[in-house]
């Protein structure tokens, strides 16, 4: 049985499955639920100063539904904890007292100033807490005062606030990202510069969810008013993936440890994430979603993949997709496959056709009966036709061979590696040497 | 299943002898004749249209006879838009509601479906339609509105779906119509025939009323062609007229006249006209004879009104029936016995029917022959369901086959008279197709009368 034990920046956990700080674990008794059903650790709500925020009393939450009203985003306008620093500080150390074997880390956001962050981090440890995520992800509310995404969003704060935390603890300190920036690596590299232990990323992006179309107010609804909040789940993975695989393959912060969240929703996802080098990932919507029994499913469906594959743990596959992550110039231009219909599935429904006659290149022949055939001379290899097809490996991409014609450019397929930094159409190419 | 249950009190039930009233409590019978596809609730929906795959020149459509968008349609469902999925429904079939409760779509639509060649479950399209033809036609409002009048009168014959589709089509082009009906009641088969269950709260005639929302189109009742009104004087008073006043007669037996044989058609007109279930008589032991859909309503109502046995004598295989694999599996469901490959050869009885004596029948050379096998089904009622034929056709046009021979369109043989739906060929005497083709010879008429294509070009 493959060995899911985690040791994320010295913070052990049974399983790298986290819940992120968010709702789940604003209390005592969520978190217990959620040790009992087998998270292996949680990032306890963001704390704050005294006197504790407050909420907005409508409501906090928008969704964004797929078919039979499945949940693929889900956007928030909480805050950070409303409760008093002390009850939360009491509870963290009960429930870490009970559960030792579980990661307990606590997101923090204080004021931009040394001392709020220095009395801060006093307090958690006392509690006997594993870490700390200091929270400069938040896009909403918090980020009107200073704190949140206003500090993620200023490399220079991040690393003058993450420099000041290692100063004054002896725990691991995890910087959380914002996804709100242009480019990831800039607040990463300044975690990094700062010696922050790890990062985490990301939080949530900044989101309407939709519109009421008949009292145009934007969603979630506060008496008429909406305001942007964060949006989470299934919808945000993708986004989140690159960002992380930014960072993994960044020279400045390669080797850096990363917490990877974003929409992590089944076993899959989690371990797409540890591939581009998650060390831990954190859930959010979907315990928000179907409860925290779907740790269950992650923790199952991650084992039967690794015995399946033969991974022995956790280090066997963290950073295995990250070398294969590079930049456009560098992909393999003499790599030319072309779509093929497998006629035995194919239940000609027409929508390959469809949108390459109508959105693409034309390379898809309606035949009597409707047969849909690829015409090879038109075939760009887009694989836009794979994407909408129902019916899963009806359509595939095939690789034309070296040496074999690509009808559609006359060329003869070269074995040989050739990208775009010596294409002769590139302004910029380099002589061939 | 649908229970049924013997009526207390009064002592009958299903197995008191003969024909009898009150087999079953009016319970029982209203839920035995309740809706059978009860409406799709509003997520039911969504979750039912978010099924389907927006094909591209989809085989649904090539599927009905009336070519309705059926991917459009679904996908304004699924969008939150049933008024305006109605209304591309409407736009093509104007009895889509009826249609949508009464197709066969097993053997259309639903037969073409992908979904049902990838996973044997198509996209529930007969249901979709329902539910957003109910939407609409429940705001009251009827959905189209009449082009500037023209001046022309068209006559119709007959107030059945191909008489009130070519109607509609006819007002909404603005010309005035007026439909001469036979019947004391417009709507057809939709009111006349089909089975009750399948059609329940007075949906016809609630159909029918919000057709006529359109204005423009007058019925009078009572006007049967070659009694009240003839060919040759509609033609007269009108610029064009249009005969759908489907199949008249019954074809018979020809085995005698006992009491309790009659044509399954009339026991289900009787049937959807009664005022209370209870108080319709129905046999103990019921025979129908036929392989279509009327051999199958009759002998499912003749179950749900409690007769104790009811057998189903068609002459040919089962996969020969005209009823399809769906509604045969309806009925063995409901009880019924169907008895293939064999025919009715004697009735047996005083003065009542007492048995129906059958022999069994195989292909021969010469096509079907009787086999000197026997039996004898104990009997009741003998319901005939064996086909229904033209009758009073005026003179003048070509018949062949039992139907109006139409060209194009509809056009008959005579000048400015055009004829659709079950008296006419093709289309299997389905309510859709005779939609179809009232609509389509509606637009035919439109353009002789509009001198619109070749009509322009004569003048």
């Amino acid at each position: 049985m493959a060995d899911l034990r985690c040791d994320f920046v010295g913070i052990k956990s049974p399983n790298p499955f986290w819940l992120a700080s968010a709702p789940p674990t604003d209390k005592e008794y969520n978190v217990r639920r959620a040790f009992e059903a087998g998270w292996g650790g949680v990032v306890w709500k963001t704390l704050g100063t005294d006197p504790p925020i407050v909420n907005v009393n409508g409501p906090r939450y928008g969704a964004v539904w797929g078919a039979d009203r499945r949940l693929l985003g889900l956007n928030n306008i909480e805050l950070i904890t409303d409760r008093p620093l002390d009850v939360n500080l009491r509870e963290i150390k009960a429930v870490k007292r009970d559960y030792p074997d579980r990661a307990m880390v606590v997101s923090l956001m204080v004021p931009c100033e040394e001392e709020a962050w220095r009395a801060i981090l006093g307090m958690v440890e006392e509690t006997g807490a594993d870490g700390v995520e200091l929270n400069f992800g938040c896009p909403h509310g918090m980020s009107e005062r200073g704190m949140g995404s206003a500090v993620g969003q200023v490399p220079e704060y991040i690393e003058m606030v993450a420099r000041w935390c290692k100063a004054h603890t002896r725990m691991p300190v995890i910087v959380k990202l914002t996804p709100n920036i242009t480019d990831i690596r800039y607040p990463a590299r300044a975690a990094h510069r700062g010696g922050a232990d790890a990062v985490s990323l990301i939080n949530t992006v900044s989101s309407i969810t939709g519109v009421d179309l008949d009292s145009f107010s934007p969603e979630p609804s506060i008496d008429g008013k909406g305001s942007h909040g964060g949006y989470c789940g299934p919808a945000v993975k993708p986004i989140a993936l690159n960002m992380v695989a930014e960072i993994a393959r960044d020279p400045e912060t390669r080797g850096l440890p990363i917490s990877g969240i974003g929409g992590v929703t089944t076993w899959r996802d989690a371990a797409e994430f540890i591939a581009l080098g998650a060390g831990s990932v954190q859930v959010c919507t979907a315990a928000m979603t179907y409860g925290f029994k779907v740790v269950q499913e992650m923790i199952a469906g991650l084992e039967q993949w690794m015995d399946a594959k033969g991974h022995a743990n956790l280090d066997a596959i963290r950073g295995r997709a990250v070398p294969n992550v590079t930049d456009w110039q560098y992909l393999n231009l003499n790599y030319v496959t072309k779509a093929r219909i497998d006629q035995d599935v194919c239940i000609k429904c027409g929508r390959c056709y469809a949108v390459c006659e109508d959105t693409s290149h034309q390379a898809i022949a309606m035949k009597p009966g409707r047969v849909f055939e690829v015409i090879d001379a038109e075939c760009v290899a887009c694989n836009l036709c794979v994407n909408v097809c129902p019916v899963e490996n009806c359509i595939t991409m095939e690789r034309l061979e070296a040496g074999a014609l690509d009808e559609r450019t006359g060329q003869v397929v070269r074995p040989e590696y050739a990208n775009w930094t010596t294409h002769p159409n590139n302004p910029m190419a380099r002589a061939a040497e | 299943m649908k229970l049924m249950q013997p009526a207390d009190g009064s002592g009958v039930g299903p197995r008191t002898p003969g024909v009898a009233a009150g087999r079953l409590d009016a319970e029982a019978l209203a839920r035995n004749f309740d809706d059978i596809a009860p409406p799709l609730s509003d997520h039911e929906a969504l979750v039912a249209a978010d099924r389907c795959y927006f094909c591209y020149d989809a085989p649904c459509i090539t599927a009905c006879p009336t070519a309705i968008d059926i991917p459009l349609f679904i996908r304004e469902i699924a969008t939150g838009a049933p008024e305006a999925a109605a209304r591309t429904i409407f736009d093509a079939n104007i009895l889509g509601g009826m249609c949508a409760r009464v197709c066969p779509t097993e053997t259309l639509c639903e037969q073409a479906c992908v979904r049902e060649a990838a996973e044997g479950r198509p996209v529930e399209i007969g249901r979709l339609q329902r539910y957003a033809t109910d939407i609409l036609m429940a705001q009251g409002e009827h959905p189209f509105s009449r082009a500037g009048a023209t001046g022309r009168r068209v006559a119709v014959v007959g107030a059945g779906p191909a008489g009130l589709a070519c109607a509609h089509r006819l007002a909404m082009l603005g010309h005035d119509v007026v439909i001469y009906e036979a019947k004391p009641k417009g709507g057809g088969l939709n009111e006349y025939g089909i089975a009750a269950y399948k059609t329940p709260d007075g949906f016809a005639q609630a159909e029918l009323d919000w057709l006529l929302g359109i204005g423009g189109i007058e019925i009078r009742h009572g006007q049967a062609l070659g009694r009240a009104v003839t060919l040759e004087g509609l033609r007269a008073e009108h610029d064009a007229v249009f005969l759908g006043m489907g199949l008249g007669g019954v074809k018979a037996l020809g085995l005698g006249d006992l009491e309790g044989v009659r044509p399954a058609v009339e026991f289900i007109a009787e049937l959807r006209q009664a005022e209370e279930l209870a108080a319709l008589p129905i046999g103990r032991r019921v025979v129908v004879v036929g392989g279509g859909m009327t051999a199958i309503d009759a002998a499912v109502q003749s179950k749900l009104l409690g007769a104790d046995e009811v057998t189903i004598v068609y002459r040919r295989g089962r996969d020969r029936m005209a009823a399809s694999g769906h509604e045969q599996e309806h009925a063995l469901g409901a009880g019924v016995r169907i008895v293939s490959g064999a025919v009715p050869v004697a009735l047996h009885g005083e003065d009542r029917l007492q048995a129906v004596e059958c022999a069994y029948t195989r292909d021969g050379s010469a096509g079907l022959e009787v086999t000197g096998e026997r039996f004898t089904l104990p009997a009741d009622q003998l319901f005939v369901a064996i086909g229904q034929s033209l009758a009073g056709v005026p003179d003048g046009l070509a018949v062949e086959g039992g139907k109006i021979q139409v060209g194009a369109g509809g056009r008959t043989g005579l000048e400015g008279v055009w004829a659709g739906g079950d008296c006419t060929p093709g289309g299997e005497d389905l309510t859709v197709t005779a939609v179809a083709q009232g609509r389509d010879a509606a637009m035919d008429i439109n353009a002789a009368l509009t001198g619109a294509g070749a009509a322009r070009a004569a003048e």
